[in-house]
């Protein structure tokens, strides 16, 4: 099991008896060598995981210490990708948000393991280098904003380790790997691209262990039957609601771990399916943080209730609550008369617009793209309202904004340093905008805001189904034998992001805030948690 | 048009005007008509005698152009261009025989004549990338040039090219990326853009809202332009079969073109 991918090729633990191979595994094999011969048993296997673990932990505590804090936070980073084995029951806590008592408990555990593998490391033969990590044992959690993340997978599909890891990972949680497919952009070989027409659930086999109603819900995803940000969060929550009312907790173990571990290959799976939003990043860590906060003492069916309870306030606040809140505010900045442009499919904005045509009359103009063409569905529903419309293509936005009067933008997620990421040419359309000098105005909850940064459109996307590019015209179909050709490649982006200096205004449910103001929401967030 | 007064006016025994080279007389001198009226037996034969050596030039037109195309491309360029212009694939072809770059087609919807593009250039061993328009912006940072052709210039240095080159041109300067238009001077044209029906024609909405879309159709307003239109401020360079010339040089360009009387087409 060499498969290890360490952050660093750091060997200054490396003991001395044993060959090139870095510590753990020199540790791990010295281990399997006195039960040579005898098939190890689950606990054993176990706490082998545990000890390769807790090395693992002192590697990157060196790491850290070393380089200090000012280089973690500049690595990009997904909080919510915990789909990595180190996440085990209790470890040690991603970021400060846990609550202090969680905090605690996961510090004795941690440092009880770390005085077993001192003793375990002392009856062998020691190097300097592994005293040197005996002496650190003890985790460092009271530093602000100790940050050192591990890089999502989902954007080092170029990385072989990774990939076999990752290969591995998914094996033992029973969940099958998709295939990439077609040749990919040169400049995106860290992404991964799928076809839509092999879904995942294709591969499983009637012995797989995950609920149906996340089989379900990942094909929906993956074929594109639920899209946009809150639609996929208000299904994810659903279907989590499913498998927990569904859920039993086994002879000896603890609800609040079990269910956790419980739901590590739905997630998995959903994110094979296809990547996680930031919408749907936070809802998972807002779950699982009040699973693990469940008391022990409390009977199964309270312990459902209260979740029930919490998941249907989180929908309703965050969600239904905090779009009537938006579409308050957004009222006063429409006028009488106004000509507002919109791109795409946004539901909060589709909202909000039918809600403030209710009392004031205005006109819109529905901006639209190839090839998912989600603006005829606004069309349909603004249509549906009684709001007067006009469509047009994308290339076609600078004849009509000299027309226009305000644009409303939806996005799928705030990023830290103030970038809006969203549909694919809604950098375009603010870029345009901003040349004829026409206001544009974010609609944002800040249930999307997230921790990343990013610059470019490049680092960290989502590469859709090429195959969609294929258009036929007049019986024609020039693209049609485009995988024949090595030459040729086409790039289906589904994200872009939006530099601040576009944006005129973020209308949030806390309020309307400039562009730059989104790292001081999130540290507000943090805190109430 | 020019073609047929010159000839008039060396049958009348009058030396060419001089092609007014100064400014100077290029103001001040409006107002000369000539007096067509007098009819000139060989004037026919002269003209027709002209209008084939023009047909001749402008055969090879696309080689005048293409020639230079090693001056403007350096190998592992990444060159994005929209829609699909006989005198860019022409050009890039022409490059492609010496050097090595990688192209990215933005594919111009509704019409989408950049797949037809992409498809030629990759057979010509071209790497070729097609995106959609809405990503323009997106892959923008990573392009070295923008090479478009375009339907007609206009008198003031700008273009009336496909729908999407004012949004390709708007990028292309956020990113300080040169914009260079590939067009032959045939394609020059008298006419100032600030007249209303100078850039934009229609054609059926049907290419963007199709009727399949029935309920929807009869209360929404489509529109589906053609053409749109490019300042000159946002054009780095033209090459044309004469050689490149900056935006702001075109004007003179024009009267080797157009006599001064036939401005008002």
């Amino acid at each position: 099991m060499s498969d290890r991918d360490g952050p660093s090729s750091e060997t200054s633990c490396g003991s001395g008896a044993t060959s090139a191979s870095p510590a753990p595994d020199g540790e791990c094999k010295k281990f399997m060598q006195q039960k040579s011969g005898q098939e190890l048993t689950k606990e054993e296997k176990q706490q082998l995981r545990k000890a390769k673990k807790q090395q693992k932990k002192h590697r990157k505590e060196d790491k850290t210490a070393d380089v200090g804090n000012s280089f973690a936070t500049e690595v990009p980073k997904k909080q919510q990708k915990d789909a990595t084995a180190n996440a085990a029951s209790g470890d040690m806590p991603i970021g400060n948000e846990k609550s202090l008592t969680g905090k605690a408990k996961n510090e004795l555990r941690a440092e009880r393991k770390a005085k077993q593998d001192e003793r375990a490391k002392q009856s062998k033969k020691l190097d300097q280098g592994q005293q040197a990590v005996s002496t650190k044992t003890k985790p460092v959690p009271s530093e602000p904003q100790q940050v050192v993340k591990r890089l999502p997978d989902y954007v080092q599909a170029d990385d072989p380790a990774v990939c076999k890891k990752m290969a591995k990972k998914l094996e033992r949680q029973q969940i099958p790997q998709r295939q990439d497919y077609g040749n990919k952009v040169g400049l995106f070989l860290h992404l991964h691209q799928y076809s839509r027409k092999m879904p995942l659930t294709q591969q499983l086999t009637t012995l797989s262990t995950v609920h149906p109603a996340i089989v379900r819900l990942g094909l929906q995803y993956s074929q594109g039957i639920i899209t946009g940000s809150n639609a996929r969060c208000i299904a994810l929550l659903h279907a989590f609601k499913q498998v927990i009312r569904d859920y039993s907790t086994p002879p000896n173990e603890e609800l609040s771990r079990d269910l956790v571990n419980k739901l590590k290959p739905y997630i998995s799976f959903l994110n094979q399916c296809r990547s996680l939003s930031a919408s749907m990043g936070n809802a998972i860590k807002f779950i699982k943080k009040e699973i693990s906060n469940i008391a022990g003492s409390s009977r199964e069916d309270e312990a459902k209730a209260i979740l029930f309870e919490c998941i249907d306030k989180y929908v309703k606040e965050k969600i239904h609550l905090a779009a009537e809140a938006i579409s308050k505010s957004a009222f006063e900045k429409i006028n009488e008369g106004d000509v507002i442009l919109v791109y795409a499919c946004s539901s909060l904005v589709t909202s909000i617009l039918c809600d403030a045509h209710k009392r004031k009359k205005f006109k819109v103009v529905v901006v639209d793209s190839r090839p998912k063409l989600e603006g005829r569905e606004t069309l349909r529903r603004l249509v549906k309202n009684g709001i007067h419309c006009t469509y047009v293509l994308i290339g076609a936005v600078s004849y009509i904004l000299p027309e226009v009067s305000k644009v409303f933008l939806g996005a799928h997620a705030l990023l830290a340093n103030g970038y809006v990421m969203s549909r694919v040419g809604t950098s375009q359309i603010a870029l345009v905008a901003k040349a004829y000098n026409i206001p544009v105005l974010v609609c944002c909850e800040t249930h999307k805001f997230c921790e990343r940064v990013q610059t470019d459109s490049f680092v960290s996307n989502e590469l859709d189904d090429p195959d969609d590019l294929l258009v036929t015209r007049r019986g024609r179909t020039p693209l049609q034998d485009w995988q024949a050709n090595s030459k040729l490649h086409l790039l289906n982006l589904v994200y872009d992001v939006t530099p601040p200096d576009f944006v005129d205004l973020v209308i949030t449910d806390l309020g309307m805030i400039p562009c730059t103001s989104v790292p001081v929401v999130l540290r507000v967030k943090n805190v109430e948690y | 048009m020019k073609i047929v007064r010159e000839e008039y006016s060396r049958l009348r025994g009058r030396g060419e005007e001089g092609d007014q080279d100064s400014l100077h007389k290029l103001l001040t001198s409006g107002g000369q008509s000539e007096d067509l009226s007098e009819t000139l037996a060989p004037l026919r034969t002269n003209v027709i005698e002209a209008v084939n050596e023009l047909l001749l030039e402008l055969d090879g037109i696309q080689d005048n152009i293409s020639v230079q195309a090693l001056e403007h491309i350096h190998s592992n360029e990444v060159i994005m261009t929209l829609g699909r212009s006989a005198a860019v694939e022409a050009f890039l072809r022409e490059a492609a025989r010496k050097r090595s770059f990688q192209v990215i087609v933005a594919e111009g919807a509704p019409y989408c004549q950049g797949h037809d593009l992409a498809t030629s250039l990759a057979a010509a061993g071209i790497e070729t990338t097609v995106i959609t328009d809405a990503a323009i912006f997106a892959v923008m940072s990573r392009v070295n040039k923008v090479i478009i052709g375009t339907k007609t210039i206009l008198a003031n240095g700008g273009l009336r090219a496909v729908i999407g080159a004012h949004t390709l041109a708007l990028a292309a300067r956020h990113h300080s990326t040169p914009l260079i238009v590939c067009a032959a001077m045939y394609k020059l044209c008298p006419q100032f853009p600030n007249e209303e029906n100078t850039v934009h024609k229609f054609v059926s909405p049907q290419e963007v809202l199709p009727f399949t879309e029935g309920e929807i159709l009869c209360k929404v307003s489509a529109y589906c332009p053609v053409f749109d239109y490019v300042p000159p401020e946002l054009i780095t360079l033209f090459i044309s079969n004469i050689g490149g010339n900056a935006p702001s040089y075109i004007y003179r360009l024009m009267s080797e073109l157009y006599n001064p009387d036939d401005h008002q087409l």
